[in-house]
């Protein structure tokens, strides 16, 4: 009696089950990686685990609560150390548009073309890092701004001191940034100290980024600031990314090899900004005029 | 009453009621909410998988209760918060408790502490699949120290399945429930 509702209660043995689940994760990670088919899997899992996101952030919230409440007890300090960093800032901002001036007119003289206007000054916008992950292979974080927030893909994150990463995935209420850190992305920069250009890429380590691709007789030294250069336009031009930590010149290589450490708090940092998109560039004309003939 | 109950510990699950839907649920969701925690440094370093232990617990302890849908489900979650490939979680957690469900009548002979090893070499395995996994999607090695969480989740095993026990003991007369199985 017994024996019979237990088989169906059972359904097929362990191993079996196993097969079956390992297939189907085995094909998610292929459809992931390769094929994108449902885009749409991802945001909808991000929906449900929204508000365990939030709870787990509750900790970290309740703490600046707290660290809110007994800076106002000393309300007056504050405001002397905020008004006397604002007028610091502010003298630097002036000798900025002074300089500025002096540029465009330098320009001028020399008859060079116009810097294409940028608008960034737009809007940006605060944001707080809800997560970083756990494994180490992931350089990625979740923002607590998205799609409700106007946030969208290709968007630049930055903190108090330079470049943290760039917006790749926006959910209707998060977003996820990869980390200037990640195998996977690059920057274009420019030394500060010769404005030599090239671009950086993350090593999939904390902390490190790798300069590929410089000849061994690149002139380039330790402790060298690295800055957006803004060839591609996705970057703004002069944010600081990174300084040169070793140089290793192998004469037997081809390259040298360049490890710099990011300037931001990558993965310190809990207060983030979102910049605004730069204009878009414009179309390259060779490129249209050959897709048309193929629509027609 | 109570020598009864402890002789039977050393026998292992028998004498736990039943778990309600809704307690494993909740399980579950204290276990993703404490893996979802913004933590930095060495912290996230040493970070057991709270998710990985759960499910272990309910596997070993009280295996109708999650089957591997389940476990596919809650590693798919977890993919999308760590923004990791997506299946890896769930493949790495299908596995766990394939191993947990085959070596379960051999764990519950053993008491927690004596568990703890075993469960930490299927954490292990679990850990050694995720890196397998990372290193075929061009990912580097992680270095040794990610091994650490496997460590911390043998340290963690006995308090965490002594908790998620508790309101599972019965309260009044042990005999009358299941004892003839």
């Amino acid at each position: 009696m017994e024996t019979t509702p237990q088989f169906f209660r059972h359904g097929p043995g362990p191993l079996a089950r196993l097969l079956f689940f390992a297939l189907l994760s085995c094909m998610l990670m292929a459809e992931d990686t390769r094929f994108k088919y449902f885009p749409e899997l991802r945001p909808a899992i991000a929906v449900i685990i929204y508000p365990l996101q939030r709870l787990s952030h509750l900790p970290a919230q309740m703490h600046d609560q707290m660290k809110l409440f007994f800076a106002s007890f000393h309300p007056s300090q504050e405001n002397d150390l905020l008004r006397q960093r604002y007028l610091a800032d502010r003298e630097q901002l002036l000798r900025l548009h002074a300089l500025e001036a002096e540029n465009k007119q330098l320009r001028n003289l020399l008859g060079a073309v116009k810097q294409i206007e940028t608008k960034t000054a737009a809007k940006a916008v605060m944001a707080e890092i809800l997560y970083t992950p756990r494994d180490p292979f992931s350089h990625k974080s979740t923002l607590n701004k998205g799609q409700q927030h106007n946030i969208q893909a290709g968007q630049i994150v930055v903190d108090d001191k330079g470049v943290i990463g760039q917006i790749t995935r926006v959910y209707p209420w998060v977003s996820e940034v990869t980390l200037i850190t990640d195998k996977d992305h690059s920057i274009p920069i420019q030394v500060i100290r010769n404005s030599l250009r090239s671009v950086i890429s993350g090593s999939g380590k904390n902390n490190e980024l790798e300069l590929r691709y410089l000849a061994i007789n690149t002139d380039i030294q330790e402790n060298d600031l690295l800055v957006t250069s803004g060839v591609g336009g996705v970057y703004p031009p002069g944010i600081p990314v990174a300084t040169v930590l070793s140089i290793d010149r192998n004469p037997e290589a081809m390259f040298a090899h360049i490890i710099s450490t990011p300037i931001a708090g990558v993965d310190r940092n809990r207060q983030v900004l979102i910049l605004s998109l730069l204009s878009p560039l414009p179309n390259n004309p060779a490129e249209t005029s050959e897709i048309e003939p193929k629509n027609n | 009453m109570k020598k009864n109950f402890r002789s039977d510990k050393h026998l292992g699950q028998d004498i736990l009621v039943t778990a309600k839907g809704w307690y494993v649920f909740l399980s579950f969701i204290i276990a993703l909410t404490l893996n979802l925690l913004p933590l930095q440094g060495n912290a996230l370093v040493i970070r057991p998988d709270f998710v990985a232990l759960t499910l272990l617990f309910w596997c070993v302890n009280q295996p109708q209760r999650v089957g591997m849908s389940i476990a596919f489900c809650v590693g798919l979650m977890m993919d999308v918060g760590n923004a990791s490939i997506l299946g890896q979680h769930a493949l790495a957690y299908c596995v766990i408790l394939y191993f947990a469900l085959i070596f379960r009548r051999r764990l519950g002979i053993f008491s927690l502490v004596q568990q703890a090893p075993q469960i930490g070499l299927i954490l292990l395995i679990m850990q050694i699949l995720l890196v397998l996994i990372a290193l075929l999607s061009d990912s580097s090695f992680p270095g040794w120290h990610y091994f650490l969480a496997s460590v911390t989740g043998i340290c963690l095993w006995v308090p965490i399945s002594y908790l998620l026990s508790l309101p599972l003991k019965p309260r009044s007369d042990p005999s009358g429930y299941e004892t003839n199985r």
